[in-house]
Order: C-alpha cells, then sequence, then structure tokens
C-alpha cells in the first residue's frame, strides 16, 4: 500500500501546484466534481473535447493570420471561442492570454496578434502536457487498486 | 431524496449552444438534477424543436405536446441567431412564451444582461455555469406548466419539495408570423460577440 499512498501524495502535489501556478483553475474542480460513478470519465472526455477543439482553432488562427487581408472580425470569433472552452475546463493561462489576443485583434494589430498566437499555443501545449501527465497519475493510483484523492 | 411516481415526467431542458464542450457541460450539470436535456447547437435548431415550422419565413407553428419543454437555457453568443434574438423570438411566440428562459454569457456586459432580463429572461448566467447556477433554475422549473396528475414530489437531489398545480396544458391556437413581424429585424445593438 505504501506505493499508492506515494502516488496519491504525488498526485496532490502535482495538482496543488497547477493550481498555484494558474494552468488551472477552480473550473477545473468544478468539473471533478460532476464526474462519479455513472460518469466516471466526464473529465477525461471534456478535456479531449478541449484538446480537439484546440488543436482545430490554433491551425484556423495560423490561417487567418496568414492572410494577405487579414480578416480580425474572424480571428476574433476563433480567440472568442478559443477563451470559452479554456475557461470552461479551467485552463486559466490560456484563457489569461486569449483576452489580451481579443484586444489586440480589436486593435488590428498583427504583431501583437502573432506574438498572442504564439503565446496561447505555447500554453496550450504546457496544460495539455500538464493534463495528460495528472491523468496519467490517476491511472497509476487507480491500477494500483487505490482512489484518486478528491481535492478541494 | 423524495418519493417519484411511477407516471411522473422528468423536467425537460432544452439547451442551446454552439459550443461542443458546453453543450456537454451545461447537460451533465442539469442531469445531476435529474432533468431530461436536449442540447442543440443552434436557435433555429431550437426553434424547430419547438415546433416552429419554416423558421426562415416564420410561417407556421404547430406546438408538439410529445416534446414539452420546461426550460430553455441558450448561449448569448453564436452564429447565426444570438441567445437574445432566439429569446425574443420565443417571446413573442403565444405558445411558447410562458416557458422561462435562461441566457449565458463568458462575457459579463451590463447593458447585455439588463436587456435580456427585460426581454423576459429570467437569469442570466456567467459562463463557465456552475452547480450553484443551475440550483437557481429550480424554482423557475416548479412555476412552468406540465402536464401533472396532482401534487408530486419535486425530483432532485435535495430535500425541497415543489408541488404542482393540476395545471392542464393550453390549446393554444397555432401562431402565424404577420408580414409586419416578419420584417422587424432583430438585430441586437451588442455586436461584441
Amino acid at each position: 500500500m505504501a506505493a499508492v499512498s506515494q502516488l496519491q501524495r504525488q498526485f496532490v502535489d502535482y495538482t496543488t501546484s497547477l493550481y498555484n501556478e494558474e494552468y488551472l483553475d477552480d473550473q477545473f474542480t468544478q468539473l471533478q466534481k460532476l464526474q462519479d460513478e455513472s460518469n466516471p470519465d466526464f473529465v477525461v472526455e471534456v478535456v479531449s473535447l478541449f484538446f480537439e477543439d484546440s488543436e482545430k482553432l490554433l491551425n484556423n488562427l495560423a490561417t487567418a493570420l496568414q492572410q494577405t487581408s487579414v480578416d480580425y472580425k474572424q480571428v476574433d470569433s476563433h480567440v472568442h471561442q478559443f477563451k470559452g472552452s479554456s475557461s470552461s475546463i479551467g485552463a486559466k493561462r490560456v484563457t489569461n492570454v486569449c483576452v489580451h489576443f481579443r484586444n489586440f485583434c480589436e486593435e488590428k494589430n498583427l504583431d501583437g496578434c502573432l506574438r498572442c498566437l504564439q503565446q496561447v499555443k505555447h500554453e496550450y501545449i504546457l496544460v495539455r502536457t500538464k493534463l495528460e501527465a495528472l491523468f496519467r497519475l490517476e491511472q497509476q493510483i487507480l491500477q494500483a487498486g487505490g482512489s484518486v484523492p478528491v481535492m478541494e | 431524496m423524495g418519493v417519484i411516481s411511477i407516471s411522473e415526467t422528468p423536467l425537460h431542458v432544452l439547451a442551446v449552444d454552439d459550443s461542443n464542450i458546453d453543450r456537454k457541460l451545461i447537460e451533465r450539470l442539469l442531469k445531476t438534477l435529474s432533468y431530461q436535456v436536449t442540447a442543440v447547437d443552434s436557435g433555429s435548431k431550437a426553434l424547430e424543436f419547438l415546433g416552429l415550422q419554416d423558421v426562415e419565413n416564420f410561417q407556421s407553428f404547430s406546438p408538439n405536446p410529445e416534446l414539452e419543454v420546461n426550460l430553455i437555457i441558450t448561449d448569448y453568443c453564436m452564429p447565426g441567431m444570438t441567445g437574445f434574438e432566439l429569446l425574443r423570438k420565443i417571446k413573442e411566440t403565444k405558445s411558447l412564451k410562458d416557458i422561462p428562459v435562461v441566457i449565458m454569457s463568458s462575457d459579463n456586459i451590463p447593458a447585455r444582461i439588463s436587456r435580456c432580463l427585460e426581454e423576459g429572461a429570467e437569469e442570466f448566467f456567467l459562463k463557465p455555469v456552475r452547480m450553484s447556477d443551475v440550483d437557481k433554475l429550480k424554482p423557475f422549473l416548479s412555476k412552468s406548466e406540465r402536464k401533472t396528475t396532482g401534487d408530486e414530489e419535486c425530483v432532485s437531489n435535495d430535500n425541497s419539495i415543489a408541488i404542482y398545480d393540476d395545471d392542464v396544458n393550453d390549446d393554444d391556437d397555432v401562431e402565424v408570423w404577420s408580414d409586419e413581424d416578419e420584417q422587424r429585424q432583430m438585430f441586437s445593438e451588442d455586436q461584441s460577440c
């Protein structure tokens, strides 16, 4: 059982750091609260949708910003979607970049937009990596016969 | 948990949101309160579901009693028809106007909120919507018309009890949209979606 409690400790520490560093916010906790025996994979399902959505949005943003005549309304529409979806899963840092990104869209500032695109891509990759690590840790705990600690 | 009679129809919520993530979220939230949920991705699909045929021309409306809706919860910013436009159309349709409508938005714009409430929305939730928001829906759902067989207890996870009047559904006339209605532009001043 020592292995399980070690994994559980790791899980708690890792999750805590993710919240402290604002990779995740309370909305992620809300998602976890919606997971139960009848919906055991709820969090993974929602987060997977987020990953799929985000990849599409990042591609769409890159394409939109590469146009000779950039349609800032279109760019803003993609960012708005990204802001919404990241906020819905609690990916705080991604949401924060989206807020700045929208301001640059409003100003029709191409440089600002391109920088934000790089930033949002970077933050997305970070949170995706961390969430994947978190899910792996959960699986390890479950496979070792333990239960995943509930974060408050 | 209250007593549930076998003949009881669960409360039915129509959720409208163009985001698949948010649809999944709102559906899950509503289902924790044992509501039946239909989720659609646009205002026009919502109106179709509610029985408004030929949405573009608003030529005819036929309420479908099989698919009674007790509450509509809709996102504000959607391509095509906004949540505000959907709200307006619902409030202007005799057979639909009594269905409570709730608006959700990721943007906290006071003017938007007051406009929606003035137009008849019962509540305005800021996204991301959470359990504490959905809990606020209970009183609206207990007041709305539904097929009942006398008193019954609210299907929910808490201990509160809602007693329903034995209302008979109105036999509303088929709503026909006049040319005037059709021409009336429903552009919201708030273009910041």
